[in-house]
């Protein structure tokens, strides 16, 4: 067999594999999005082509449950987190990443094994802190925490603060700019791919996040966030999957449509969290 | 660089401990809250029986109990497969992954993201879809295994196969990971392949020679984290027992985390249940030292694989 023959089979088969692969990974989509579609009767059968297509499921989905106030609740959630997040760890990571001081390599060891702790290993002292203070039942323990910043967050900030060459800040303080000047009109536009991944990676750890939502929300539905009314939303709302799978595709399709909006810096971003090991 | 640092006055550098510490303030009380009191507490708590309203002495009742305690058992055997299984599986694949990727000719971007994006679905969203896709009665995963004249198990409803069935989840969700490899895979440098394949050695010789020693690193720290991730596994399994069950949490209700039969718990749903569900706060904080001392052993680790790296910097 010729080299240029061997070339072809082999282009042919690794295309063909990535094709079935990708159709796997695309077919739960497909029927999540199909069995949304169908009657009640028709979701107790076996079929997968929706006879009908029921697209008032949705309007049904929305009526049934407190969706919209789920919604609202996890976006406030997601976006002061987000919020705080970045406004407590951006000078944390710079400090890390610029300072020489004795205890930085401590420090940032410190980052690491928080960044590690299973968050159930705090829960409940932490938890009865809360309910002293009167804020189980809300979202607040869940939100507040971030003022003063995130693990995960300074870790890849740090990461890739550390990749910006001194010359940039030790100019700067030449000129006799303040530290704070510095990060602001310096570091930040340099490290704006990595700011924007950090919000991005914190937005949506907050809207996915089960088990804090579970945890100090109670047991109110309309203190409720997306991801926990969804976890309930069979046994409460619906016996069949059709409603349940209309909530799923309601729940995932924001998530999805800022991904193809933002497909760059996350794809950078996830590639920050890896390259240093 | 030399002339700028020489040029810059000393005193910069002197008051460079200080300035890291405000700098720091904020976020080493954070530490301070949210990490240090909160362990102390917990071992604190661990000696005393507390069920929200009465705090008694409790002696070492809580950790002889835990002794006797059967779920830390079973929770245990179902982490101790997670990380034996299911980790490796989902590292694996996404190794496997990224490799076809980065060597797709055409469609690259389109491939790339038609896998990265289902590790974007939401925990709870992917977690009811494989239920519903498994799902043994009107599911249309053992509709397509029949078509090869296999019957499909009941798979979120046998103990046998609700694990199995989360790590195709976890499959299903490894676009984060394989991206890594992915990157880490393009920066393995071309002409050391070149080399190899002069001196003769085959795309496996290649593989074990150039490829793995290149991206062990980035290979190290992905299976940390998934080990890590395996021990605090929460979420799949709490949301896949209580949709197959049909279970509601409701106060009142009667659901224990695990189903079918305890086959998915883990210690950290056993924790939740101790100590938010059944109140004996005690125990629950001797089930957290438990949990942390696991998660140290894979945290030092890590820790030690960047002690190395950094020390290299």
């Amino acid at each position: 067999m010729s080299a240029r023959r061997r070339r072809v089979l082999v282009w042919i088969a690794q295309h063909a594999l990535a094709i079935v692969l990708a159709l796997m990974f695309l077919a739960p989509v497909v029927f999540l999005t199909l069995t949304a579609l169908m009657t009640d009767e028709q979701a107790l059968t076996s079929d997968l082509w929706p006879r009908s297509w029921n697209w008032d499921n949705f309007a049904v989905v929305f009526a049934k449950s407190q969706l919209l106030r789920w919604t609202a609740n996890t976006l406030l959630y997601a976006g002061l987190g987000t919020l705080f997040t970045l406004v407590s760890s951006v000078p944390v990571a710079y400090a890390l990443a610029r300072f020489r001081f004795r205890g930085r390599r401590a420090a940032f060891l410190l980052v690491v094994a928080a960044m590690m702790l299973p968050p159930q290993v705090v829960a409940v002292p932490v938890y009865l802190v809360w309910a002293r203070l009167g804020l189980t039942d809300t979202l607040w323990p869940l939100i507040l925490p971030m003022l003063l910043g995130d693990a995960f967050s300074i870790f890849l900030l740090r990461q890739f603060l550390v990749t910006i060459p001194r010359e940039y800040t030790d100019a700067a303080r030449v000129d006799g700019c303040s530290d704070v000047r510095t990060l602001v009109s310096v570091i930040l536009p340099m490290a704006r791919p990595a700011v924007a991944a950090v919000a991005l990676f914190q937005f949506f750890y907050c809207w996915n996040d089960y088990y804090g939502p579970l945890l100090y929300a109670g047991v109110q539905q309309e203190g409720w966030t997306l991801s926990l009314g969804l976890a309930t939303f069979k046994a409460f709302h619906s016996v069949q999957w059709n409603l349940t799978m209309a909530a799923t595709l309601l729940v995932t399709a924001p998530i999805i449509i800022v991904f193809f909006f933002a497909q760059r810096v996350f794809i950078e971003g996830v590639t920050l969290t890896g390259v240093k090991g | 660089m030399a002339s700028v640092a020489s040029a810059a006055p000393s005193r910069w550098r002197r008051g460079e401990g200080l300035r890291a510490l405000v700098w720091l303030s904020p976020w080493l009380a954070g530490v301070s809250i949210f990490f240090v009191y909160p362990l102390l507490a917990t071992v604190y708590f661990s000696f005393h029986h507390y069920d929200l309203f009465t705090l008694e002495w409790a002696g070492l009742d809580n950790y002889r109990y835990l002794l006797r305690d059967p779920r830390v058992v079973t929770s245990a055997r179902n982490t101790l497969w997670l990380v034996a299984v299911m980790v490796p599986v989902q590292t694996l694949f996404s190794l496997g992954l990224a490799q076809l990727v980065v060597r797709l000719k055409a469609g690259v971007g389109l491939f790339r993201t038609i896998f990265y994006l289902p590790s974007l679905v939401p925990v709870a969203a992917g977690t009811i879809t494989f239920v519903f896709l498994m799902n043994p009665s009107t599911g249309p995963w053992n509709q397509f295994l029949a078509l090869f004249g296999v019957t499909g198990p009941d798979w979120f409803g046998d103990p046998a196969w609700s694990k199995p069935s989360l790590t195709l989840l976890s499959v299903w969700s490894c676009g984060q990971i394989a991206v890594i490899f992915m990157a880490a895979l393009l920066d393995v440098p071309r002409h050391l392949y070149e080399a190899a394949a002069i001196d003769g050695a085959g795309p496996w010789r290649q593989f074990r020679s150039v490829t793995l020693p290149s991206i062990a690193p980035v290979l190290m720290f992905s299976a940390v984290t998934g080990v890590i991730y395996a021990v605090q596994y929460f979420a799949q399994a709490m949301i896949a027992s209580r949709v197959a069950s049909g279970a509601t949490d409701s106060p009142g209700s009667s659901f224990t985390p695990g189903y079918p039969d305890e086959s998915l718990l883990t210690l950290p749903q056993w924790l939740f249940q101790a100590g938010f569900r059944d109140y004996q706060m005690g125990y629950a904080c001797v089930l957290a030292l438990v949990l942390f001392a696991a998660s140290m052993v894979f945290t030092l680790l890590l820790l030690w694989q960047f002690r190395r790296s950094e020390g290299a910097t």
